[in-house]
């Protein structure tokens, strides 16, 4: 008994063994539910599967049928569009956001908590906030450009192709900015002041300082955080979802929304599936990205002798 | 001039602020930051008021809209007690509880393993719960849907649960990776020296030493379990078992007639949970967040 004991205790110690062991819960919840998943997915892509009836390996005629599928294409093209211009303008206001809050304020800590509010709010709940803030009869945005009068009638922000994709875009980057603010804003606070001072007394004017030392030094973080950003953006789902549906017209279809569409309500698992397995390589590219932004920093760190 | 400089201007003001003139700063940091402010919160101001305005000065042009004549607690009252609102919230309160539990529990013995004990190809695996984190749900939701109703997991709170840890797991594993890194090794030697083994090692500890970063995790798993969306919306289908977002946005949202009082009551009231619980961590989420991108 006491010898079994042992032994048994001896190979708990044993690092290998135990590692293993220790990582049985997550790693059965992942090969299940994720590893699987992913694989699964892309076998589905190519099958004809239905709900409710397996399918039968088709080759490519899904993708061939989405290339030549014009409200696919329009999802692409809206999927592409929602994310750049979602992305520079989060990253242009997240950054301006950033160094606003960088400076001394009085309640900064409370201004800081309260600028992340958006991010950690369910998205579909702002998102039915902001649903009502663009109702065609009742928004108060047209109420209060009425009232200015700098418009005549009220605005259909959600019933019009472009309008619409505006109006979604605008709810994203609501969304996104603080995301963005408050990762870049811990960059920021990691640049030692020093530098400033010393890039002060030679000389340098403050779009100098910008430019030459805090632009170069929160290089990787912009890397990263654009990344993610880049991600949430284009595998956005709720926020369309919940506003648009992908109306007016297939007008804000995102690649994620026509997924949905076409594989549950829909019922055609292997188109859906062939939707998702094709927002892979843009996946790939934003993580690549990522990827060369992280090889920038580790020459980084040797060039500002940390 | 002073438009080029509102960007850049990045002095630290700690260390040279005072250079800067205050008619100045007003206009370049206390404006912006105050449009800012407007803007992000709005949205907020406007569901609180819509909560509590009766239906005639909701379906009014006339008057002031941004102010509550006669506040009113009808659309409360209606959600609570002419929907299933209170068990949405439970769904949703539990679905995130047991989810939140699960993955850490998984990934506390994950991060230890790769950081600590650092088995035969650690370096991998960590790098492949990395990876891991970058898949979004948007593209394993059709499989998974096709994963459940096999296991016939379908229309269960169960689904969630087993199916949140994918997202969650990856992000807790990854910030307490970087949270033991941080405790120095000669603990657990001296530990071991005294013939501790590794699991009393783990539990006495490294894990008190971890508090912050438990707290932290755990604060980002429960929110990122109480504002899924998208398996939610797929894997569930009856009401009852619904949960808050996927329920304000499917059953509260009925024919063309949208009741905007009752919409708004329901999407504040399963905001504020979050809100509340954020309000009492900030500091421990916002490490949360920015040191998982940090890494």
């Amino acid at each position: 008994m006491a010898a079994k004991q042992s032994a048994l205790s001896r190979a708990l110690d044993d690092r290998h063994l135990l590692g293993l062991i220790f990582m049985l819960p997550a790693a059965a919840l992942l090969l299940l539910f994720l590893t699987y998943p992913l694989g699964l997915g892309t076998y589905l892509g190519f099958t004809d599967t239905k709900i409710g009836r397996g399918g039968v390996w088709i080759g490519l005629e899904n993708f061939e049928f989405l290339w030549g599928d014009e409200v696919t294409r329009l999802a692409l093209f809206n999927t592409l569009f929602y994310t750049t211009i979602a992305s520079v303008i989060k990253f242009g206001l997240g950054l301006w956001l950033a160094l606003l809050l960088n400076k001394h304020l009085p309640f900064k800590a409370f201004f800081r908590a309260v600028v992340l509010l958006p991010f950690i709010v369910p998205t579909a709940l702002s998102a039915i906030a902001f649903w009502w803030i663009y109702d065609s009869q009742f928004s108060i945005i047209s109420w209060a450009l009425m009232r200015m009068g700098l418009i005549h009638q009220y605005i259909d922000f959600l019933g019009e192709p472009w309008m619409a994709r505006f109006s979604t875009i605008a709810a994203n980057i609501w969304r996104g900015v603080p995301f963005v603010a408050i990762t870049l804003l811990a960059g920021l606070q990691t640049i030692s002041p020093s530098y400033y001072e010393a890039a002060s007394l030679d000389g340098a004017s403050p779009l100098q300082q910008f430019r030459y030392v805090t632009l170069p030094l929160l290089t990787p973080i912009i890397a990263v955080v654009m990344t993610f950003s880049v991600l949430f953006t284009f595998t956005d789902f709720q926020l369309i979802y919940v506003l648009t549906r992908g109306g007016p017209l297939n007008a804000t279809h995102l690649m994620a929304t026509l997924s949905f569409q076409r594989a549950i309500p829909g019922g055609s698992l292997g188109e859906g599936a062939a939707i998702a397995t094709a927002m892979v390589p843009f996946l790939l590219a934003a993580i690549l990205v990522s990827y060369f932004g992280l090889q920038r920093r580790a020459w980084q760190q040797g060039g500002t002798d940390k | 001039m002073s438009a080029s400089n509102a960007a850049p201007e990045v002095v630290d003001s700690q260390g040279m602020g005072y250079l800067v003139s205050l008619p100045r700063r007003i206009v370049t940091v206390y404006v912006p930051l105050g449009a800012f402010l407007f803007v992000l919160l709005f949205p907020f101001y406007w569901m609180v008021i819509t909560t509590f305005k009766p239906n005639e000065e909701l379906l009014s042009r006339e008057g002031n809209p941004f102010w509550v004549k006669n506040p009113t607690l009808a659309h409360i009252k209606k959600l609570l007690f002419d929907t299933a609102y209170p068990d949405w919230l439970w769904n949703t309160v539990l679905v995130s509880v047991v989810a939140t539990a699960l993955s850490l529990f998984a990934s506390v013995l994950a991060a230890y393993a790769i950081e600590r004990l650092r088995f035969k190809g650690a370096r991998y695996v960590g790098m492949s719960i990395f990876l891991a984190y970058l898949v979004p749900p948007s593209i394993l939701f059709i499989p998974l849907a096709a994963i459940i109703y096999k296991l016939q997991l379908f229309d269960t709170r169960l689904a969630l649960i087993l199916t949140y840890p994918t997202f969650l797991i990856p992000f807790c594993t990854w910030l307490l990776m970087g949270y033991f890194k941080s405790i120095p090794f000669e603990l657990e030697e001296c530990a071991l020296i005294d013939g501790a083994s590794r699991l009393q090692i783990l539990v006495k500890i490294i894990l008190p030493l971890a508090v912050p970063g438990l707290i932290s995790a755990g604060i980002f798993a429960f929110t990122l379990s109480w504002n899924e969306f998208i398996y939610a919306l797929t894997f569930i289908s009856s009401s009852e078992v619904k949960t808050v977002p996927v329920a304000v946005v499917t059953e509260l949202v009925e024919g063309d007639v949208y009741h905007w009082g009752s919409l708004m009551a329901g999407a504040l009231l399963g905001s504020l949970p979050v809100a509340v619980l954020y309000s009492f961590f900030v500091e421990y989420y916002v490490s949360g967040l920015t040191g998982a991108v940090k890494e």
